[in-house]
């Protein structure tokens, strides 16, 4: 499963939702079971944080143990499943034209910022408190212990077989998106990352687009 | 660093059995692999507020490595701390493939339940840490990304992912040592990409040690800025009351 290109024939006017997510911005939608989500990255290497839940009974989300698992695999792609708490089938990239997509590295937050960077950075907007008001702010009871390890769609965090971990230069560019078929009613909560910090956008936030099919 | 006194606590926790401890401040946590290829799978807690606990992926961020070793700490989602790992002779530590289910150890063993054999029914890590979790109060929605012990899982350039066997040989140790009072929670069920198709969980020895604040000199704050920046902040959780 080395990076390779999927892309998808389906027609952008066709879409029953499309809707731009600036750059430091959440986005939670409802999706139905057999939905596509395309993922549209506008303006190159945006990190895209994601999460997602069983629609009918959030305690079943997204797991990155089980996904890597499944597939003996650390990165995802065209092909992947991505597999719940439960076991169960939650979504499938059915088209990705970028390659490659992180599960490992998390969503930033002011505490883990000061870590990595300087005491200092406390203050500065991070995926933690986007996915924190959404979650304050959805109807679905969401709270701080639902946050688990997300994907982060168009971010690049490769891991050599020494096992060392680093943040490069995302493979992402204007144009590039990933699709994603709902396996069962899931809501997506979304934060739009808005690290300065590190490279993975490239040190300049920026929108992404949002588009669902039937 | 070095132990004050012999241990206040040893146990042995069977082979796929479940364990769970608050660890005070300033005590360690010793686990021994007794017959060599056990597998320990561990979740931490902040044993003051368990929305707090450990983080996997910001654990691997800050220390720039997807598996743990001497040197490295666990952190928690909230910057902090929780236990530092002070000593290991086993070198790599897996933090990216979670706990065995039920339907993966049928697939692999077979059936064995309770009703036809008993206590050598099969329990599989997910159940293991649930029940465990119960014991706190605490169920699914706690049950994050574990680290497993005594497990080497590694990728190759193109991200597939291999287990090694032989990993940890008998009387292998590894030391972690609480920086905040952490609940910790164990299971010993066998790991998930062990392909061995015998049911043969290991036990694992568990010591608790008291060893006192880690010193200024510790080569796992010493280890990297960003965790003299994670004491730092761990430093001012303990300026607060609980």
């Amino acid at each position: 499963m080395s990076p390779a290109s999927v892309t998808s024939q389906i027609d952008p006017a066709s879409a029953v939702h499309d809707e731009v997510v600036p750059a430091g911005s959440a986005w939670t939608w409802r999706l139905t079971k057999g939905q596509t989500l395309r993922i549209f990255d506008m303006e190159g290497n945006q990190a895209v944080d994601t999460l997602f839940f069983n629609a009918n009974d959030t305690s079943e989300h997204y797991s990155v143990a089980e996904t890597i698992v499944a597939q003996r695999h650390l990165y995802l792609t065209a092909g992947t499943v991505l597999v719940s708490s439960e076991g169960n089938p939650m979504l499938t990239i059915t088209a990705d034209n970028c390659g490659r997509h992180d599960t490992l590295g998390g969503a930033c937050a002011g505490e883990s910022n000061q870590v990595r960077y300087a005491l200092s950075t406390l203050p500065m907007h991070s995926c933690r408190d986007s996915f924190l008001l959404a979650c304050a702010e959805s109807p679905w009871g969401l709270t701080k212990r639902d946050l688990v390890s997300n994907i982060n769609f168009f971010m690049n965090v490769p891991v050599t077989p020494e096992g060392r971990l680093s943040f490069e230069d995302g493979i992402s560019g204007p144009g590039k998106f990933v699709d994603l078929r709902a396996e069962m009613d899931v809501i997506v909560l979304v934060s739009n990352c808005p690290q300065l910090n590190n490279p993975c956008n490239a040190y300049n936030p920026t929108p992404v687009r949002m588009l669902i099919w039937d | 660093m070095v132990e004050t006194a012999g241990p206040v606590l040893q146990e042995v926790i069977p082979g796929a059995r479940a364990w769970s401890m608050v660890i005070r401040r300033g005590y360690s946590l010793r686990l021994r692999d007794l017959e060599g290829g056990a597998n320990c799978s561990a979740l931490f807690y902040n044993a003051h507020n368990p929305l707090e606990r450990y983080n996997m992926a910001d654990t691997l961020k800050a220390q720039y490595t997807a598996y743990l070793t001497r040197g490295h700490v666990c952190y928690s989602d909230m910057g902090r701390i929780l236990v530092s790992i002070t000593e290991d002779t086993v070198g790599w530590h897996d933090t990216y493939c979670g706990v065995s289910r039920r339907a993966e150890l049928e697939q692999r063993y077979g059936r064995a339940d309770y009703q036809t054999h008993l206590n050598g029914f099969m329990r599989n890590g997910r159940e293991l840490f649930l029940i465990e979790l119960g014991k706190w109060g605490l169920g699914k929605r706690d049950l994050v990304a574990n680290v497993n012990f005594f497990s080497k899982v590694s990728a190759d350039a193109e991200g597939a992912l291999s287990f090694q066997a032989g990993h940890s040989r008998v009387g292998d140790t590894v030391t972690m040592h609480a920086e905040m009072d952490t609940l910790v929670v164990l299971n010993t069920c066998p790991h998930r990409l062990d392909p061995t198709l015998q049911w043969t969980p290991r036990p694992v020895a568990c010591e608790v040690l008291h060893v006192g604040e880690t010193p200024a000199w510790d080569a796992c704050r010493l280890s990297r800025a960003e965790n003299a920046r994670g004491y730092a902040l761990t430093a001012r959780h303990h300026c607060q009351c609980h």
